[in-house]
């Protein structure tokens, strides 16, 4: 269907893997730099969707089926509150990083590390969901009418 | 001394100033405007502009961006509101996403995401509505 | 100079802002809210908000043009010319502005170190955060760990939006179904 567009096709190709790593890097990095969760969540569900926008849609439905992002908006939330509540397990009060490791401040890496994964991991499949939704309605306009 | 202090009143108040009028510009397109996607346009320049005031409020003269640097003396501007933003802007984002869906189902029961016709069809709905029961009490039926 | 990267961004953003409002064309229009986006994303840089700049640029300027992008594919491609120009949403978006700006008035001037807003809690995780949690960016420490309560709020109020809006048109697992039964 998209055979014409030649040149997006190729740097579409060429930049879905550089962005992913970015988002990583965006996620990962988000201690020490600008960053974290939210933005590398969104970072990431844009290369989908830019795969998603040049090839079809059914195509991205192979690489990332539906089913598993609508599951990945849910483990997301449940690992942030998770963390909360192992914390409480462990003796300290909801979300209290203190006691997940036995030095206080290596305890807040991990447990701030575990939740911007988890809001990483929300982020992005909500964008994706939004993305499947509104790409996956029948459109009132065909590519010549724009 | 009187024209200096007027001065750096304007040059430090500018900044809202303008972001006011930003924060209009959206509640006018919101209000005057008749198109519902437009409509979330206008929402979110008055979001970006409430996102800009809150900013500036946080900033610091001669802070940097608050992330350390090896330089203790350093001044940094105030984090608090930068962490109450960047999220206010994904969840801005996701509820922009409520509301376009909820154009795409207005626009398949109507068929047409402009205001005016929109609240014409529902008053010729209503008009019907009314027109059948009171043809039905003038027949002698019974209303239900 | 700061004051003039400021006030050059401000034109922009009013310019794009205006042009908003004026054009018709639904794509156009959708274009220019991502142009505003960028834009605020400057100025976000210029007052320090690196963090919130990225997001801006990142959200702004990325998803909310595509989902744009997709509701004109499933809806209409320009706005209809209004059936006349009433001067009462002028003289509501004036007064209120009028209102606000007489609010400002009171504000401490931009910047300054000593103003209510940086004499609370700011200063106290700027001071904390190398001992409690010993990471260099500040804006992450307090978004995960002093205030990971609102955060945790926040994320669920993403996941809400997300839910609503696959209720509300997702059908594409179904379709997909239905067509393979065929």
């Amino acid at each position: 269907m998209m055979d014409h567009h030649l040149i997006l096709r190729v740097v579409t190709k060429l930049l879905v893997a550089p962005i992913l790593l970015f988002g990583l890097y965006v996620q990962f990095h988000g201690d020490f730099g600008p960053g974290g969760g939210f933005q590398a969540g969104v970072i990431f569900a844009v290369a989908f969707i830019l795969y998603g926008l040049v090839f079809s849609l059914k195509r991205l439905c192979k690489t990332v089926p539906d089913w598993l992002v609508h599951r990945l908006i849910a483990v997301g939330l449940l690992l942030y509150a998770g963390t909360g509540v192992v914390s409480m397990f462990l003796g300290g009060a909801f979300l209290d990083y203190n006691v997940l490791s036995k030095d206080p401040v290596a305890g807040q890496h991990w447990g701030i590390l575990i939740i911007e994964l988890g809001v990483g991991i929300t982020v992005f499949a909500v964008m994706l969901a939004i993305y499947y939704a509104f790409a996956g309605r029948p459109p009132a306009l065909d590519d010549a009418d724009w | 001394m009187e024209q200096m202090t007027t001065l750096t009143f304007v040059l430090g108040h500018m900044n809202y100033w303008l972001f006011v009028v930003l924060m209009m510009t959206g509640l006018y397109i919101v209000v005057a405007r008749g198109n519902l996607l437009k409509k979330v346009v206008g929402l979110n320049l008055f979001q970006a502009a409430v996102f800009m005031l809150y900013i500036s409020m946080g900033k610091v003269a001669g802070g940097t961006a608050p992330i350390f640097t090896n330089n203790p003396a350093e001044t940094y501007s105030n984090p608090l509101p930068h962490v109450l933003i960047l999220t206010a802007i994904v969840v801005g984002i996701a509820t922009t996403a409520l509301g376009l869906a909820l154009i795409v189902r207005i626009n398949e029961t109507y068929d047409t995401i402009e205001e005016d016709e929109i609240l014409a069809l529902d008053h010729a709905t209503a008009q019907k509505e009314i027109d059948a029961v009171a043809k039905l009490g003038s027949d002698g039926g019974d209303v239900k | 100079m700061e004051l003039a990267i400021t006030l050059i961004l401000f034109v922009a953003l009013v310019t794009t802002a205006i042009a908003i409002v004026v054009m018709r064309h639904l794509f156009s229009v959708v274009m220019l809210s991502g142009v505003f986006s960028l834009l605020a994303a400057l100025l976000f840089i210029v007052m320090d908000a690196v963090d919130v700049a990225f997001t801006e640029a990142a959200v702004g300027a990325g998803i909310s043009t595509v989902l744009m992008l997709g509701t004109i594919a499933l809806t209409a491609r320009s706005e209809l010319p209004p059936a006349k120009f009433s001067l009462t949403p002028l003289a509501v978006v004036v007064l209120t502005g009028a209102v606000l700006i007489y609010g400002t008035l009171d504000m401490p001037n931009f910047g300054t170190p000593d103003a209510p807003v940086q004499m609370h809690v700011g200063p106290d995780y700027i001071a904390k955060t190398p001992t409690d949690i010993d990471v260099p960016n500040i804006v992450t420490a307090v978004l995960a760990s002093y205030r990971g309560f609102d955060t945790l709020g926040e994320v669920t109020v993403v996941f809400t939006a997300g839910l609503g809006v696959i209720l509300l048109i997702s059908g594409l697992g179904k379709r997909q179904r239905r067509k393979r039964g065929r």
